[in-house]
C-alpha cells in the first residue's frame, strides 16, 4: 500500500522540476524568439551599412564632366560589398533625366524618391530575394543641375548566413545557461527539501513504540505538519494509555470478587447440609449479580472514556442532561423508594461536550446518589462562578474522609462503599477531564454533592 | 590527327560558322572527342584552344566511357555575347562555359546564368577560386615579361617592372617602339590584367605612361606577340600569359619568361554551368575532374596549371616567393571591369598612352 501511495503520488521534487522545466522552457521560447530577432536585426543593420557605404562611394564618383555626368565605378564599393562574400550585386545610377548612366537596366524601383536621405527596400534581383539601399546626390552646376540616383542592392545569403550565426551563438549560450540553472534549480532544492529527509529519517529511526512529540528541527513551513503529527501521536499515546488502565482496571476489579466467588464454590461443594449449602449458593447468586453489575460498568467507562476522548465535542445544553438522566428512571430500578427531584434555572447552561458521555457520567453520579445516598435526592444544572456545572445532590453525609481523599481516582475499589460507586466516580471524573472540566465533590450543609464543571461555551444556546 | 585534316576541319568549321551563326558571333573551332555513338554528348564551350585543352578532355574520357564532348572554342567576347543570349532564353546553353575573361564569368552569375554545384573537390578551391558554388577557377596562369633571350643581355632582363620602368627611361633607349603588350580594347584577357594592374599597384600608371612614351605597341592576341619576340620584332612583351609564353618557350629557344619579382597576377580560367545546361550532372563530373588530382596533372602537362613557386619549379628564375603572387579573384569587383562607364573610363586613359592606329 504505502508503495503503492508514493509511486501514485507526484513527489515534490517531481513538482519543483516540473515548474523549473516548465519556467526554463517558457523562457527559453521567450528568449530564443527575440535572440532570432535581433540575429535578423543586427544582420540588417550591418549589411544596410554595407550598401549605403557602397552606394555613397558610387554616388561620391560621379562628377559632371564635358560629355555630362561620368561615373568611376569605384572598385572600393565593390570590395565593400564583397564582404558579403557570396551574394550578388546589382547596382543603376540614374542621371537628372531620369536616365540609366550605368549598371543594370532593369531593376526594381524604389517605393519612394530618396530625396536627401537613404531609402531601404527589399525585391528580386533576377530570381532571388534582395535588400536595396537607394540614395541621391544633388548637382549644380552651371549647365547641369538635378538629382541623381544610385541604387545598390544585394542578395540576401550573407545576411540570412549572419542572422543565423548570431542566433546560433545566443542559443548556444542560452543553452548553457538553461543547463546551469537546471544543475542549480537541482542543488537549490536538495537544499530546501533537506529538512523533510531528516524528518522523515528521525520517523523512520524511531521506536515503534515511542510515541513522544517529534523534536527534530525542521523549518517554519513544516512546522504545522510536525505538529498535527505529533498531535495524532498523542491522541494514540492518549488512548493506548486509556486501554491499559481498562485492562489493568478489569484485572484488579475482577481479581477479588471472582477469587471470591470461586471460595464459596468450594464451600458449597464440600457442604453436606442441604440448608447450609442453598444459603451459600444464594449468596454465590449475589456476588455472581454484583459481579455482573461491576462488568457493566467497567464496560460503559470503557466505552464512554473512548468516547470522551475521541468523540468530536459539540455545543449541549446541560439543563437538557440533566433532565434526560432524571427522566431515564434508572435510579428507580436500583432504589425504587428514593425520590429525585430535578432542580434547573431559566437560562441555558451551554457547555463543549459529548452529550452521550457526559449524560453517562451524570447518570453514575446519580446511581451513586441514589443507592448510597440518603433521600430525598437533587439532580440540576447551572452557571456557577463562571463555569457550566452539573451536579447532583444527596441528603446524606457522603463517604467518610478517608475514602473521599481516594476519591475521583480511578481505584476506588468496590469495599469503600460496596458495589463500585469508585468506578461510577472514575467515569465521571475522566468524563469532565475529557471535556477540559472537573469532577468535585463537596460536603455542604444540604448534604453530599457530585458536580462536573466545565468551561462555559462562548456561545448561548437561544 | 594530322595536321592537315585539323586545318581542313578548320576551314570547315568557318565556313559553317560563317554561314549559320549571327554575324556578330564567330565560333573559331569546333572538335568532338569520344565515340560518335555515345548516349550523352557533352557540350564545353571555352576560349582555349583545343591543341592545349584537347589532352585533358582525352583524358577526362578515358576515365568516363560512355561519354562524348564537343568541344567549341570562341573568343571571350563572343563567348560572353553567346552566353548572356542563352542565360535569357534566347539559345541552347552549353553544358560547361570555360573562359580566360573572368570579369565575363562573373558578371554571367552575378546575372544569375548559373547553375550551383558542391563537392569535396570545389569546396577545397580557396576563396579566390570559387564564388558561390556556380563559378570554379579551374587553371593557375601568370601574366608573365617574355624578352628575345639572343636581344635581350642577360644583365638587362627585367626582374620587376622597376626594371622595366628603368630600361625605358633612358632618351635613347633601344627599346623604343620595341616593347609589346595587349591591345586591351580588343583581347578581353589584356583589358583584366591592365586592370587588375592598376588595382595592384601605382607603378601601372607609371608603366603606362613609360610605354606610351616610347612608342610600345598593343597588338592582339598572345600568338601574335610571342611571334613578334621570338623574332626579334619586339625585344620585350608585358603581361603575356604564361601558358602560351611557356609553350611556345619549350618549342623556341629564343624565348625568354619572366614572372615578376614585385608582383604577378595569376589568373585562373573559369568554369560554370550554365542554368540551362542540358546535362549539368555530367558538366559536375567534368569539373570535379578538373579539381582531382589526374586532371590538375592532365592541366599541368598542357602548362595551364603552372608551378609559380620556387619549390614547386625547378627552373631557375622562373620561380618567385608565394607572397609575390596576385590571384584574380572570382569576386563580386570584377563587375566593375564590366561597367560600361568605367571601362570607357579606363580605355580612354589607356588610349592617351597608345593612340589607335
Amino acid at each position: 500500500m504505502a508503495e503503492a501511495g508514493t509511486l501514485r503520488a507526484p513527489s515534490l521534487t517531481g513538482r519543483i522540476a516540473v515548474a523549473v522545466a516548465v519556467l526554463l522552457l517558457a523562457g527559453g521560447v521567450i528568449v530564443s524568439v527575440a535572440a532570432f530577432a535581433y540575429g535578423r536585426q543586427a544582420a540588417q543593420e550591418a549589411y544596410d551599412r554595407l550598401l549605403v557605404g557602397a552606394a555613397n562611394d558610387i554616388a561620391a564618383s560621379i562628377s559632371a564632366g564635358q560629355n555630362g555626368l561620368e561615373v568611376a565605378v569605384p572598385v572600393s564599393a565593390f570590395q565593400l560589398l564583397g564582404l558579403a562574400a557570396n551574394d550578388r550585386v546589382a547596382y543603376r545610377v540614374l542621371d537628372t533625366r531620369g536616365e540609366v548612366l550605368t549598371g543594370y537596366d532593369d531593376l526594381p524601383e524604389p517605393p519612394r524618391r530618396p530625396l536627401g536621405g537613404v531609402v531601404f527596400y527589399d525585391a528580386d534581383f533576377l530570381g532571388e530575394p534582395a535588400r536595396y539601399a537607394a540614395v541621391t546626390r544633388r548637382f549644380a552646376e552651371r549647365d547641369l543641375s538635378g538629382t541623381v540616383e544610385v541604387i545598390v542592392g544585394q542578395t540576401l545569403l550573407a545576411r540570412r548566413a549572419f542572422a543565423f550565426d548570431i542566433t546560433r551563438r545566443a542559443l548556444l549560450v542560452l543553452a548553457g545557461v538553461g543547463i546551469a540553472m537546471v544543475m542549480l534549480a537541482a542543488v537549490v532544492v536538495r537544499t530546501a527539501l533537506g529538512p523533510l529527509d531528516r524528518l522523515e529519517q528521525a520517523i523512520a529511526a524511531r521506536d515503534p513504540h515511542d510515541l513522544t512529540p517529534v523534536d527534530t528541527d525542521v523549518p517554519r513551513e513544516a512546522q504545522a505538519m510536525v505538529r498535527a503529527l505529533n498531535g495524532f501521536m498523542g491522541r494514540i499515546d492518549q488512548q493506548l494509555a486509556s486501554m491499559r488502565n481498562l485492562i489493568s482496571d478489569a484485572a484488579h476489579q475482577l481479581r477479588t470478587p471472582v477469587a471470591a466467588l470461586r471460595a464459596q464454590a468450594d464451600l458449597a461443594a464440600g457442604e453436606p447440609d442441604p440448608d447450609r449449602r442453598d444459603a451459600i449458593v444464594a449468596r454465590i447468586h449475589s456476588r455472581t449479580k454484583d459481579l455482573g453489575h461491576l462488568l457493566d460498568q467497567m464496560l460503559a467507562r470503557a466505552l464512554v472514556i473512548h468516547r470522551a476522548e475521541s468523540a468530536r465535542r459539540e455545543l449541549v445544553d446541560l439543563r437538557d442532561i440533566a433532565l434526560e438522566v432524571a427522566e431515564a428512571g434508572d435510579h428507580a430500578l436500583i432504589s425504587p423508594g428514593v425520590e429525585v427531584a430535578l432542580q434547573v434555572g431559566e437560562s441555558p447552561v451551554p457547555a463543549l461536550a459529548d452529550a452521550l458521555s457526559l449524560s453517562e457520567a451524570v447518570k453514575n453520579l446519580l446511581n451513586n446518589a441514589v443507592r448510597h445516598g440518603q433521600s430525598p435526592v437533587r439532580i440540576g444544572a447551572g452557571v456557577e462562578a463562571g463555569r457550566a456545572c452539573i451536579w447532583v445532590v444527596d441528603s446524606g453525609a457522603g463517604p467518610d474522609a478517608a475514602l473521599m481523599a481516594q476519591l475521583g481516582a480511578r481505584f476506588a475499589g468496590e469495599s469503600a462503599r460496596g458495589g463500585g460507586s469508585g468506578l461510577g466516580l472514575s467515569i465521571a471524573a475522566a468524563v469532565a477531564r475529557a471535556c477540559h472540566g472537573e469532577l468535585r465533590l463537596d460536603r455542604g450543609a444540604e448534604g453530599f454533592r457530585a458536580a462536573i464543571l466545565l468551561p462555559l461555551a462562548p456561545e448561548a444556546v437561544s | 590527327m594530322s595536321a592537315r585534316a585539323r586545318l581542313l576541319r578548320l576551314a570547315a568549321a568557318l565556313v559553317l560558322a560563317g554561314c549559320t551563326a549571327p554575324a556578330a558571333l564567330a565560333q573559331e573551332v569546333r572538335e568532338s572527342f569520344g565515340p560518335a555513338d555515345a548516349p550523352v554528348r557533352l557540350s564545353i564551350r571555352s576560349t582555349t584552344d583545343i591543341a592545349a585543352f584537347g589532352p585533358v578532355i582525352r583524358a577526362f574520357l578515358q576515365r568516363r566511357p560512355g561519354l562524348a564532348v564537343d568541344y567549341e572554342q570562341w573568343g571571350s567576347n563572343d563567348l560572353f555575347d553567346l552566353s548572356q543570349t542563352d542565360c535569357r532564353g534566347g539559345g541552347r546553353a552549353a553544358d560547361a562555359v570555360i573562359s580566360s575573361g573572368v570579369q565575363q564569368m562573373v558578371k554571367l552569375v552575378n546575372d544569375a546564368c548559373a547553375a550551383p554545384y558542391r563537392s569535396t573537390f570545389t569546396a577545397a578551391l580557396p576563396d579566390a577560386q570559387r564564388w558561390r558554388d556556380e563559378l570554379w577557377g579551374i587553371s593557375r596562369e601568370p601574366a608573365v615579361i617574355v624578352y628575345n633571350r639572343t636581344l635581350v643581355p642577360p644583365a638587362e632582363v627585367p626582374r620587376t617592372r622597376f626594371d622595366l620602368l628603368d630600361l625605358l627611361r633612358p632618351q635613347a633607349t633601344r627599346y623604343a617602339g620595341r616593347v609589346a603588350t595587349y591591345d586591351i580594347e580588343s583581347s578581353g584577357l589584356g583589358y583584366l590584367f591592365a586592370f587588375a594592374d592598376a588595382q595592384e599597384a601605382t607603378t601601372f600608371g607609371a608603366l603606362m605612361e613609360a610605354l606610351g612614351r616610347t612608342g610600345a605597341v598593343a597588338t592582339c592576341c598572345s600568338a601574335e606577340i610571342i611571334a613578334g619576340v621570338a623574332e626579334g620584332r619586339y625585344l620585350l612583351a608585358y603581361n603575356v600569359l604564361g601558358s602560351y609564353a611557356r609553350a611556345a618557350a619549350q618549342a623556341d629557344g629564343r624565348i625568354g619568361i619572366v614572372l615578376p619579382n614585385d608582383y604577378t597576377l595569376v589568373l585562373s580560367r573559369a568554369l560554370m554551368i550554365p542554368r540551362g545546361a542540358a546535362h549539368p550532372g555530367e558538366a559536375a563530373e567534368f569539373l570535379d575532374f578538373l579539381l582531382s588530382p589526374p586532371g590538375r596533372e592532365a592541366l599541368s602537362q598542357v602548362l595551364l596549371v603552372s608551378p609559380l613557386t620556387g619549390k614547386e619549379s625547378g627552373e631557375d628564375g622562373a620561380a618567385l616567393s608565394e607572397t609575390a603572387l596576385r590571384p584574380i579573384s572570382l569576386t563580386p569587383a570584377l563587375i566593375v571591369a564590366l561597367d560600361r562607364q568605367a571601362r570607357a573610363a579606363f580605355i580612354e586613359l589607356w588610349r592617351k598612352s597608345f593612340p589607335a592606329e
